[in-house]
């Protein structure tokens, strides 16, 4: 690890503030030093922010949940609110890493980690991501755990949180503090950039701008789930995953939040698919055409061939799961 | 810089450079090679130990951001004459061949069944409102954390079931 001059943050200005100036902001530091042991990053200066207040867990006026970005994955998965009221975000916390990782992975933190992409950990091979300009290594290389929608010819990196794609189904903002203290709420799809011709820009967020909440809109009705699939039953990254928030009334489909993990450089949603499932009786066929919008952009560059049909059965699967009871 | 770290109840006084690690400050400038170094990245979880009361993993950890922290490693769980439940489990059940994973095993289980009292549900649990049972699946799902090279599995899900039936 190269060194670094460590500060320690006293309030959220300060935190803002270091930031702007170029220190980097360490929440639980899970993803953080594990790429500064292998220089992937290579902060002059950490900005510590784990003594300011934003712990807490709160009810909005209209029925939300306001998340301060140091909760940590456990006690979110673990509040008893989230359980009950949004248990697609508890599923999806509670099927990523380990016990002792979300013990410490903040709410910040888990959706501004870094792609898994092994090109963009191995410091010899090209990466745009971390050295932009350099090439992509992973087009022709092991691409097996690599996006085949939304990527671009010079990035095809993933973003490997769990949390954030059941926060996408759910329609979650980001609240946020600039240097200057001017504040802005942004949902995840304005978040997260698509690589395009620059990968190694991942969010709208300017330098030294401090996530400080994830808002939660008040629960809805109907049935959720999170289906993850991975090498290994835990422990492991998704290589495709659903969240899914389903109602049903009349027999119709009135309701069908979609968001997936695994396929893309942002957690994804394609409110083309959804509107095919809105409105009609569920049925297998409806399915199928749901996960044929889903994939008609998609391409597999070898290696990752197999995410297309893999991400088509787990569709069709978790479509199947979340309408059993009206089917019958 | 200076930190200040509770380990096992006594004060610790310590002048590191920033980047040590909770496990490296642990090992190397405190002596307490109970805590083992596997791979250095959290993926193995050898490194596990308890901070104010939660197991994390000390490889990813800057032992200056704990300041003030409480920490319990293994050598606080127990001692060779005044051995902790489950280390008495581990013993009678069998639950290692090499032993090296073994502190962190037992860290890690210390404080699972602590989250398992308090309600917490993991990826396996039905009801997301319900009390988890201490099932095998729950064990594993909830131990994944923890690899063992010499794959002594079945007998530390025992052994922790051991550990946890005893203790109840
Ligand atoms: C072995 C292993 C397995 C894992 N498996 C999974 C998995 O299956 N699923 C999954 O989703 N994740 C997994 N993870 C990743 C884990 O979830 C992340 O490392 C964690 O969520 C990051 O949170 P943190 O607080 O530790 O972030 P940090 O490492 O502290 O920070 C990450 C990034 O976010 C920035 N940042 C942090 N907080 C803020 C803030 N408030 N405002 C602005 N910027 C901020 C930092 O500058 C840094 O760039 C795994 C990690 C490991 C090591
Ligand atoms: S040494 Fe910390 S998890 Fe492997
Ligand atoms: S007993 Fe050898 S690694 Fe677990």
């Amino acid at each position: 690890m190269r060194p670094f001059e460590y500060i320690r943050a006293q309030n959220p200005n300060d935190a803002t503030q270091s930031a702007a100036d170029g220190a980097i902001i360490i929440a639980g530091g899970t993803n953080l030093l594990d790429l500064m042991k292998l220089e992937v990053m290579a902060p002059d200066a950490l900005i510590d922010i784990n003594h300011l207040e934003l712990n807490q867990i709160e009810e909005t006026e209209n029925g939300g949940l306001r998340i301060g970005a140091l909760v940590t994955n456990s006690e979110l998965a673990n509040d008893i609110r989230v359980r009950r009221n949004w248990p697609v975000l508890s599923r999806a916390l509670l099927a990523g890493a380990s016990g002792q990782l979300r013990n410490k992975a903040t709410t910040g933190g888990n959706l501004l980690q870094r792609t898994r992409c092994l090109y963009f950990y191995d410091r010899a091979m090209a990466c745009n991501k971390r050295e932009p300009g350099s090439g992509c290594a992973a087009r022709e290389g092991f691409n097996r755990i690599l996006a085949v929608l939304g990527t671009s010819e010079h990035c095809i990196a993933t973003h490997p949180s769990d949390m954030a794609v059941a926060m996408r189904a759910l329609g979650a903002e980001v609240e946020t503090l600039k240097e200057g203290g001017t504040t802005r709420r942004l949902d995840l799809d304005e978040l997260y950039l698509l690589p395009g011709d620059r990968p190694d820009r991942e969010t709208v967020l300017e330098p030294g701008e401090l996530i400080t909440a994830v808002v939660l809109p008040a629960p809805v009705e109907g049935r959720q789930t999170y289906r993850k699939v991975r090498d290994r039953a835990s422990y492991a990254f998704a290589l495709v995953s659903v969240a899914g928030i389903l109602k049903i009334e009349d027999g119709r489909i009135t309701r069908a939040d979609l968001a997936f993990g695994g396929l893309a450089p942002k957690p994804w949603r394609d409110t083309q698919v959804e509107a095919i499932l809105v409105g009609n009786r569920p049925t297998e066929e409806l399915f199928e055409q749901a996960a044929d919008q889903l994939l008609a952009e998609a391409q597999g560059l070898g290696d990752n061939d197999f995410k297309l049909p893999l991400a088509r059965r787990t569709l069709v699967s978790v479509l199947t799961e979340l309408t059993q009871e009206a089917r019958i | 810089m200076q930190t200040n770290l509770m380990i096992n109840g006594t004060q610790q006084q310590l002048e590191l450079d920033p980047r040590t690690t909770l496990l490296d400050a642990l090992r190397h400038h405190l002596g307490l090679t109970g805590t083992k170094k596997g791979c250095d990245h959290g993926q193995c979880g050898a490194c596990t130990v308890m901070v104010n009361g939660r197991r994390i993993n000390s490889c990813l950890t800057l032992a200056c951001m704990h300041d003030e922290d409480e920490v319990t490693t293994i050598e606080g769980i127990g001692q060779p004459d005044n051995l902790s439940a489950l280390q008495k489990a581990f013993v009678s059940e069998d639950g290692f061949q090499c032993g090296y994973c073994t502190p962190g095993q037992i860290c890690s289980a210390t404080a699972m069944l602590e989250e398992v009292k308090n309600g917490w549900p993991s990826h396996v649990t039905d009801d997301l409102d319900g009390q988890a049972d201490l099932s095998t699946e729950e064990i594993s799902e909830r131990m994944s954390g923890n690899l063992c090279r010499c794959s002594a599995y079945p007998n530390i899900v025992e052994a922790i079931r051991k550990a946890a039936g005893e203790g109840a």
